[in-house]
């Protein structure tokens, strides 16, 4: 007989429910969905501590095909939701899933607010520059000039940029990874899961019908080792099919392309990857970097440690209680000026 | 009132004592000027002495308008009395005015012969052209005062005079004078003053100075009342009979999170409670932050949605759930409750509901929030909703909505209002073994064939079960979206959908099987049925015992439960020849009785941000008698 409780091994058709997936053929949530049913099992996890939490949109709909605990909320929302379910239960591991419009137009508040209390939740933000579910209208991200139905003669509004704003809210981890590229992603996706505090993962999700190539750049394989640098830790940013060129910052603390060798340019010249840097001034850098203007970056741009929301929250109830003892009504009601009337 | 005593001040004055019943003080002055503070002293000091009491603050929007306008005036009326009283007062019996622009919107409140107390030095030219004063009412020959028992006392001088000797600044210096104005308040009410003693002492505890001015200032006043022969009476307000206890002071407020966490605690569970700041709910979330050793995890999260999400949130981790608001926020809050309808998750709704529409009248009292209540959201979404009477009322009606959220996994409106928020009362304080605790189950095991787990599989009541994440075998999925009964699958079978409507309906309106029949004041049948709900409780109950004291076939039903509306309610109505409904907006419950039971009710309707006076409900009852 053993003596220690063994947790049964799962796979990831464990963690998928009887609910008919209902995405267009060859959506890229897809293989998000794949590949987060794939890690789950690898985090020693049991099934039922797992909530997935989300929004509105095409997205939104991922819990019900997740055989967990979950909730189809409203738009913009989950955040806050799982915020107040963190704080009330943190014993769960709380997964919250959004989309671009769900979480930075109508949810942009708590998604900000969420990331600058660090609650522990893993977030997973598909990004397909586009509103699906409401039939293609832009979104905050659509780069500027986008044409779609409700921008006929194209969109004149700004795109905020995830990252950005996440870092900005100082976020405590914030990656990117594109929908296809399922090692990337995983690799990505499992950082995130095993991060304590809000680990924010921005996807390139491709919107077959309604954005349909948006990602090209970052997804086919002969072009995203042109455009897309592979950020690893403490590793000098080097990217090209030949792997000659890299990043070095100029005089004015800009990133510039330089090509390796030409020039008296050595890899130590380059700029090297601090994802664990408490200033977040170089990932803000990194996450301006955007294609076309310059290679965008993938992987783990930030992962520094900070205390979460939902640890604070309840330490303070656990030190006040030690502090004053715990609750006794006839106390609390007898607190101020009391009488008796005989 | 009578005479009883008659005595000698020392200085060859002879003066009388008189005792009262009741008495209404209203202290008023600039925002600055502290008078919130001397009336919630008083009040203290009146309570602990066993009088009933009843307050009602009134104070200005803006924190500080420009000191001396008529837009900045604060004031505090309070009724102490020895006999129950609900109401604090139609009439004011003494004002304190500590400015022009003070006195001149307040004097129509003073009853013909009433007490006047003014500090004369407020009257200056600046001061009077503050308050749009052409001539000096105090000197003025066309004796606008006249009528009055008027004493003009140089407060500010006095005041400084007082602390002459302590090395304060004349702003300091001047800041005690509302101590000043009730040592002298206190003495003509013959109050002992220990107990505001100590609370100037504890106060100030880190500027002796200021301890020691104040005490100067509320003992100068005193001093005044004591030696002048100006206040030739003075009174004295015996102890009411209150039923036998201990009591405290208790404002809404502080019943509503006194009220939650005591439900949750005695049930075993643990509250989790979200909200935006907004007056006049925001004492409950100042209240409830106190409690953490109770387990209490208040979160003061970015804006109303990210509340009533939170508590969405908290609700399905298994936590009781609370979040409040007032008017814009509760608005926000429409799409987040129509969730937790949606996916039959209990949690609380506070509206204390102030003056609207939009922003409106914020630190007022209005009751205009129960047809939001009822239809403010989208599509068929139907919640109970049950209403506090008065502030020591809001702690049991806390309980009680609790206790509907979780017994039929729904969320539940809780309306109080600014009244009842900020107002007082004492609240005897209940015997621990009389607060029930909620009954409330976890799932553990499937409930469906093939140890299947049907989160919408409901019981005898329609109400579905409650499984919490981390239990194992029972993942499942909620959502806003439509789902099919029992397995809670997304689902857009148009029959399902008319079957789901009905049900979340018919299990709310189940609700009435499980509540009081509705109670009456009054004989069982008769001339006029008043309809009453909420804060205007205490008015309205005083206006029908008039009414019945005159003779009158009168009979109140103040209605706690508003949605189901108790079953005997509609039989209640059809036993009475005429409906009065008297509330504080244009006839929300009045239009919702009209359309329910097919009655003929009549309304008597204020919406001046104030409550009811006696007299307005008593003149409209005798009204709707004659018709
Ligand atoms: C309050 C509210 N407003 C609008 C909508 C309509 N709506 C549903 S999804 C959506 C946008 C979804 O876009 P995105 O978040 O990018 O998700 P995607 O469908 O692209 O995955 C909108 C506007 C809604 N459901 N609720
Ligand atoms: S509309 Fe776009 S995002 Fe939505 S399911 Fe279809 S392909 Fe995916």
């Amino acid at each position: 007989m053993s003596t220690s409780i063994e947790l049964p091994v799962l796979t990831p058709k464990d963690f998928a429910s009887d609910q008919e997936v209902r995405w267009c053929p060859r959506c890229g949530d897809y293989s998000i969905l794949a590949q987060v049913k794939k890690i789950l099992p690898t985090l020693n996890i049991p099934k039922e501590e797992f909530v997935f939490i989300s929004g509105i949109g095409c997205s939104s709909r991922f819990p019900y095909y997740m055989n967990t605990y979950g909730m189809h909320s409203i738009h913009g929302r989950a955040p806050a939701i799982a915020t107040g379910l963190k704080v009330a239960r943190p014993d769960l591991q709380v997964w919250v899933i959004t989309g671009d419009g769900d979480s930075l137009s109508i949810g942009g508040n708590h998604f900000m607010h969420m990331i600058r209390r660090n609650v522990n939740l893993k977030v997973i933000l598909f990004n397909n520059q586009i509103y699906g579910l409401t039939k293609g209208q832009y979104s905050p991200t659509s780069p500027q000039g986008k044409r779609t139905k409700s921008t006929p003669y194209g969109s004149v509004d700004a795109p905020l940029t995830p990252l950005s704003v996440a870092i900005g809210a100082r976020a405590t981890f914030a990656a990117r990874s594109v929908d296809v590229d399922i090692k990337h992603l995983c690799y990505v996706l499992e950082r995130a899961a095993n991060h304590k505090g809000t680990a924010l993962v921005e996807v390139y999700q491709d919107c077959n019908v309604f954005n349909s190539g948006a990602f090209d750049f970052a997804s086919k394989k002969d072009q995203k080792v042109e455009n897309c640098i592979y950020l690893e830790h403490g590793k000098p940013l080097i990217f090209g099919k030949d792997r000659d060129k890299g990043i070095r910052l100029n005089h004015f603390s800009q990133p510039e392309v330089v090509e390796l060798g030409k020039g008296g340019v050595s890899e130590d010249d380059l700029l090297f990857h601090d994802e664990k840097q408490e200033n977040p001034t170089l990932a803000f850098l990194l996450s301006q970097m955007r294609y076309p203007d310059s290679p965008e970056p993938m992987g783990v741009f930030r992962a520094i440690d900070r205390p979460t929301y939902d640890d604070e929250v309840n330490e303070q109830v656990k030190d006040v209680t030690e502090k004053y003892g715990p609750g006794n009504l006839e106390d609390l009601f007898s607190t101020g000026d009391t009488w008796t009337v005989e | 009132m009578s005479a009883v005593d008659t005595q000698s001040n020392g200085n060859g004055n002879f003066r009388t004592t008189e005792q009262v019943d009741a008495v209404v003080i209203r202290f008023c002055g600039d925002s600055g000027d502290g008078m919130q503070l001397v009336g919630t002293q008083f009040t203290n000091v009146s309570a602990v002495f066993g009088n009933d009491v009843s307050t009602l603050p009134d104070f200005p929007a803006e924190i500080r308008a420009p000191a001396g306008t008529l837009n900045g005036v604060s004031g505090f009326q309070l009724c102490f009395s020895s006999t129950d009283i609900f109401t604090p007062g139609d009439e004011v019996d003494t004002l304190v005015a500590m400015n022009p622009a003070a006195l001149k919107t307040n004097l129509a409140d003073l009853k013909r012969g009433g007490t006047l107390i003014v500090n004369k030095d407020a009257f200056d030219k600046s001061g009077l052209s503050k308050a749009g004063y052409a001539t000096n009412p105090l000197e003025d020959d066309n004796d606008s005062l006249a009528g009055y028992r008027v004493h003009k006392v140089d407060m500010t001088r006095l005041t400084r005079d007082s602390v002459a000797d302590l090395g304060l600044s004349l702003k300091e210096a001047d800041r005690c004078k509302n101590f000043f104005a009730l040592g002298l308040v206190y003495w003509l009410y013959d109050r002992d003053a220990k107990a505001t003693q100590d609370w100037i002492k504890s106060k100030f505890a880190k500027r002796p100075e200021l301890v020691q001015a104040n005490l100067s200032a509320l003992k100068a006043g005193a001093d005044l009342g004591y030696s002048t022969q100006a206040f030739t009476v003075h009174y004295k307000v015996p102890p009411a009979k209150l039923p036998p206890g201990k009591y405290r002071k208790m404002t809404g407020n502080e019943a509503v999170a006194m009220g939650l966490v005591a439900a949750a605690h005695v049930s075993g569970k643990e509250l989790f409670y979200a909200g935006y700041p907004i007056t006049p709910a925001s004492d409950i979330l100042h209240e409830l932050s106190k409690l953490k050793n109770f387990g209490v995890r208040t979160a003061q999260v970015e804006d109303e949605i990210a509340a009533i999400t939170a508590t969405v949130g908290a609700s399905f981790g298994g936590a009781f759930a609370v979040t409040a608001s007032s008017g814009p926020g509760i608005a926000l809050k429409s799409e987040g409750i129509g969730l937790a309808v949606i996916t039959e998750l209990p949690l609380v709704i506070v509206n204390v509901q102030r003056g609207g529409p939009s922003t409106g009248l914020p630190t007022k009292t209005e009751q205009a929030d129960l047809m939001m209540s009822f239809f403010g959201r989208n599509g068929e979404c139907p919640m109970p909703i049950i209403a506090a009477a008065t502030p020591g009322d809001a702690f049991d009606v806390s309980r009680e909505a609790l206790r509907l959220a979780v017994e039929f996994m729904t969320p539940v409106f809780l309306l109080s209002d600014g009244y009842i928020a900020n107002g007082a009362e004492p609240w005897k304080i209940p015997d621990l073994k009389n607060i029930k605790p909620i009954d409330f189950k976890h799932i553990k095991e499937a409930n469906g064939q093939d140890g299947q787990y049907l989160p919408y599989l409901r019981n005898d009541r329609l109400v579905r079960p409650w499984a919490l994440p981390g239990t194992k075998g029972l993942e499942h999925r909620v959502g806003g979206l439509e789902k099919s009964d029992g397995t809670g699958n997304v689902s857009y079978d148009p029959d399902n959908h008319q079957h789901m409507i009905e049900t979340r309906a018919k299990k709310i309106a189940g609700i009435a099987n499980h509540i009081p029949e509705q109670p009456l004041e009054g004989p069982d049948s008769g001339d006029l049925l008043v309809i009453s709900w909420g804060g205007t409780y205490g008015s309205v109950r005083t206006a029908v015992q008039r009414a019945q004291k005159d003779g009158h076939k009168v009979t109140l039903a103040h209605i706690r439960y508003l949605n189901p509306f108790p079953k005997n309610l509609e039989e209640v109505i059809k036993r009475f020849d005429k409906v009065l409904v008297p509330e504080l907006n244009t006839g929300q419950l009045r239009f919702l009785l009209r359309a329910m039971f097919l009655c003929d009710a009549k309304g008597l309707n204020k919406m001046k941000g104030k409550p009811f006076l006696v007299s307005e409900v008593y003149d409209a009852i005798l009204e709707n008698l004659k018709k």
